[in-house]
C-alpha cells in the first residue's frame, strides 16, 4: 500500500461515519421518523388536496336551454372536479350560495350561447370558482378551462368552425397558486426541517453525553468531525427526497418533467447547506431542547419566505431580503423547475451557483466556529 | 529537566487559567517523570480538573507553558493527541455502541486499520477483562464495567500518558481494586499516568501526589513525604486540614 493511500484509510472520518450509521441503525424512531415524516406530509398535502378538488359542489345557471348548452353541462361533469348541486335561476344565487358555502362553483351558460355557436360565432360561458382556498381551487380553474377548449374541437370536428370560449373566474383569491406548485415545495421544506434539526442535535447529543470531550482529545480534525455528522445524513436527505418523490408520483401523480439526475445533484448543495446551519445552531446552543427551539425558528421564515407559501413578488423589501439569504428559497424554485417545467441544469445554474456558495459558506463556518476545546 | 521527563513526562511552568474573574489554576509548576503513577488531589474547586484538561489540550491555559510528551500543547495541541489518553468522570464512550463496537471506533479514530486494529481489540478486551461480553450494549454495563470500557478506550492507540479525571468515582470497591491494579500494571509498562481522585486509599496507591489548594500547588511529594511535611499522620488527615484552611480562606475573603 502507498504512504498516501494508507493515509487516506486511517483517516478517523471512516470511524466517524461508520459509527455514525451503527448509532442510526439502533436508533429505530429516528429512522422511522425520517422517513416517516415526509410520507405523511405528503400524504397529507396530497389527499387534501385530492379530495378538495374532485368533486366541487357546482351551481348551473343555464339561460341558453339548448342541447349545446346541456352538451357543456355534460363536460363539466366529467372532468370529475365539478359535481352538479343544483341548477340556479339567477347571478344574485349563485353570489347568495357561494359566499354561505353551500357551492364552491358555478357554470353560467348566457342565453345567446346556442345562436352563437350555430351562426359560426365565439359563443361565450363562464366558470366561477370560489378561490378563497386556493388549493382546491386550482384544479378546478384549469379544469373549467379545459372544457371550453375540449368541446370546441368536439363542436370543430362536428360542424366546422364553432368555437367555445370559456372565461374561468376565481372569486375572492385572484392571485392564487396551483396545487402541484406546492407539492415539490415540501420536498424543500421537510428537508431544511429534518437536516437542521438532526445535524444540531447530533453533535449537541455528543457533547451532553460527554463523548464530544473525548472525541476533542483524539487525533480527528475539526473538519472530519464535523463531515463525520454531514456524510450520514446527506444520505438520509437522499433516502427522503426520494421518499417524497415516490410517494407523489404513485399516489398523486405529481409530474416529473425534468430531469430526476439533476434534480439529485443540485440537491447535493442544499443538503448539505441545510447540514451547515444545524451545526451552526449546535455551536451557538448547550442542550438539545435549545437545539430543537432554533432548529423550528429556523424554520418558520424558510416557510414563510421562500415562496413555499406565499409569492415572493408580492412581499416588502425586507422580507424578500430574508427570503434571498434563505437556501430553501433558491431550492424551491429548482425543484419547480425541474418537476414541473423540465427545466435542465442550463436553465438553473444561477440558483445551482448560490446552493454552492451557500453549501461552503455555511459548512466552513460551522468548521470554524466549532473549537477542539470545551470552554 | 530530565531526558526522561521531556519524552515521556510533564514539565509545567507557570501554568494558569481563569475563567473571567475567577483564578482556576495559579503558577502551577509540576515535574511527572516517565512510568510515575502520579496523583492530583484537593477539595472540589481547587484546579484538578482544569490542570488535566489543561495538560490534554482541551482547555487553552491563560498564560504559562505545558510540555507533554516533549510537545508544547500551549502551540500544537494537535501533535499531542496520539500520544496521550484520557478518561473523563463521565466516561467517554457510546452507550448506544456494544463494547466491541466502542472499542473498535475509537481504534479507528486513532488510525488503526485492519488486522491491526481487530489484534488491539482482542489485547483491550483481554487487558481490561472485558470478556465474553462484546455485544452488549455499553449502556447497560454496570459501573466497573463501565470504567473499564472507559480505559479501554483511552488506551487503544498504546499512549505514552495516560490521564484519569476521577475515574472511580460511583464504583464499587471491588471493581475499584481490579481498576487500580491495572494501572499499575499500565505503570510498570512505562506508561506515565496522572490520576485525580477524592478516595483517600486511592491517593496512597500513587507514587507521588501533588495537592492543590484553590488553584495553587501546596506541596508535591511521596504520601510519606507529604503526611511527614504536614506533620500528620494520613494523606486523609493533611486533606481534611487543607479543606479546613480553604473555607477559613474562603470565609476571609467572603
Amino acid at each position: 500500500m502507498s504512504g498516501r493511500l494508507d493515509r487516506l484509510a486511517r483517516w478517523p472520518l471512516w470511524s466517524m461515519i461508520w459509527k455514525e450509521f451503527v448509532q442510526l441503525r439502533r436508533d429505530r424512531f429516528t429512522l422511522a421518523m425520517m422517513i416517516g415524516i415526509p410520507t405523511v406530509q405528503i400524504a397529507l398535502f396530497g389527499y387534501a388536496i385530492q379530495t378538495e378538488v374532485r368533486h366541487l359542489p357546482t351551481l348551473i345557471l343555464d339561460e341558453s336551454k339548448t342541447e349545446q348548452s346541456r352538451s357543456l353541462v355534460r363536460a363539466l361533469e366529467n372532468t370529475g372536479n365539478f359535481d352538479i348541486s343544483r341548477e340556479v335561476m339567477s347571478r344574485g344565487e349563485i353570489t347568495r350560495r357561494i359566499a354561505s358555502g353551500e357551492a364552491r362553483a358555478a357554470l353560467v351558460i348566457p342565453p345567446d350561447f346556442a345562436r352563437d355557436l350555430k351562426r359560426h360565432r365565439q359563443a361565450n360561458a363562464q366558470v366561477i370558482v370560489d378561490a378563497a382556498d386556493p388549493l382546491s381551487a386550482s384544479a378546478a380553474i384549469s379544469a373549467g378551462g379545459q372544457i371550453g377548449a375540449i368541446e370546441s374541437q368536439r363542436l370543430a370536428a362536428r360542424t366546422g368552425t364553432s368555437s367555445i370560449d370559456i372565461r374561468v373566474r376565481p372569486w375572492y383569491n385572484p392571485g392564487l397558486r396551483s396545487a402541484v406548485y406546492i407539492v415539490p415545495g415540501i420536498i424543500g421544506v421537510i428537508l431544511s426541517m429534518t437536516m437542521v434539526i438532526i445535524a444540531s442535535i447530533a453533535v449537541v447529543r455528543e457533547r451532553e453525553r460527554g463523548t464530544l470531550e473525548q472525541l476533542i482529545v483524539t487525533p480527528i480534525s475539526k473538519t472530519g468531525l464535523m463531515m463525520g455528522k454531514v456524510v450520514p445524513f446527506l444520505l438520509i436527505g437522499y433516502v427522503q427526497i426520494t421518499v417524497i418523490l415516490l410517494v407523489g408520483r404513485i399516489l398523486f401523480h405529481v409530474p416529473i418533467v425534468g430531469s430526476v439526475g439533476q434534480l439529485y445533484l443540485i440537491a447535493l448543495p442544499f443538503i448539505v447547506a441545510s447540514l451547515g446551519v444545524g451545526l451552526l445552531i449546535s455551536a451557538a446552543v448547550k442542550s438539545q431542547a435549545q437545539a430543537m427551539q432554533l432548529g423550528f425558528f429556523y424554520i418558520l421564515p424558510n416557510i414563510l419566505l421562500s415562496g413555499f407559501m406565499f409569492p415572493r413578488e408580492a412581499m416588502p423589501g425586507p422580507a424578500q431580503w430574508v427570503g434571498a439569504a434563505l437556501p430553501l428559497t433558491y431550492f424551491l424554485r429548482v425543484m419547480r423547475g425541474i418537476l414541473l417545467k423540465g427545466a435542465g441544469l442550463d436553465d438553473l445554474w444561477r440558483e445551482s451557483v448560490v446552493l454552492v456558495g451557500f453549501s461552503v459558506v455555511l459548512v466552513g463556518l460551522a468548521v470554524r466556529r466549532f473549537h477542539k476545546t470545551i470552554e | 529537566m530530565t531526558a526522561a521527563a521531556d519524552q515521556f513526562g510533564i514539565v509545567t511552568k507557570g501554568l494558569s487559567k481563569s475563567f473571567g474573574a475567577i483564578a482556576a489554576v495559579v503558577d502551577l509548576d509540576l515535574e511527572v517523570r516517565r512510568g510515575e503513577v502520579f496523583g492530583l488531589l484537593g477539595p472540589n474547586g481547587s484546579g484538578k480538573t482544569t490542570t488535566i484538561r489543561m495538560l490534554t489540550g482541551l482547555v487553552r491555559p491563560t498564560s504559562g507553558q505545558a510540555i507533554v510528551a516533549g510537545i508544547d500543547v500551549v502551540t500544537a495541541p494537535e501533535r499531542v493527541r496520539q500520544r496521550i489518553g484520557y478518561m473523563s468522570q463521565r466516561f467517554g464512550f457510546y452507550e448506544d455502541l456494544t463494547i466491541e463496537e466502542n472499542i473498535r471506533f475509537y481504534g479507528g479514530v486513532y488510525g488503526l486499520i485492519g488486522r491491526e486494529r481487530t489484534e488491539r481489540i482482542a489485547e483491550q478486551f483481554t487487558r481490561y477483562r472485558l470478556g465474553d461480553r462484546s455485544r452488549q450494549l455499553a449502556g447497560t454495563l454496570s459501573g466497573g464495567w463501565k470504567q473499564r470500557l472507559a480505559l479501554a478506550c483511552a488506551t487503544v492507540h498504546r499512549p505514552d500518558l495516560v490521564f484519569l479525571d476521577e475515574p472511580t468515582a460511583g464504583v464499587d470497591p471491588a471493581s475499584r481494586r481490579l481498576f487500580w491494579e491495572m494501572i499499575r500494571e499500565h505503570a510498570d509498562l512505562g506508561m506515565t499516568i496522572i490520576v485525580t481522585t477524592h478516595y483517600m486509599d486511592e491517593a496512597e496507591r500513587c507514587g507521588r501526589l501533588a495537592f492543590l489548594s484553590r488553584g495553587h500547588l501546596i506541596g508535591v511529594g511521596t504520601p510519606k513525604e507529604i503526611t511527614t511535611r504536614f506533620g500528620l499522620p494520613t494523606i486523609e488527615d493533611v486533606f481534611i486540614e487543607l479543606q479546613r484552611r480553604d473555607e477559613a480562606d474562603a470565609n476571609a475573603t467572603a
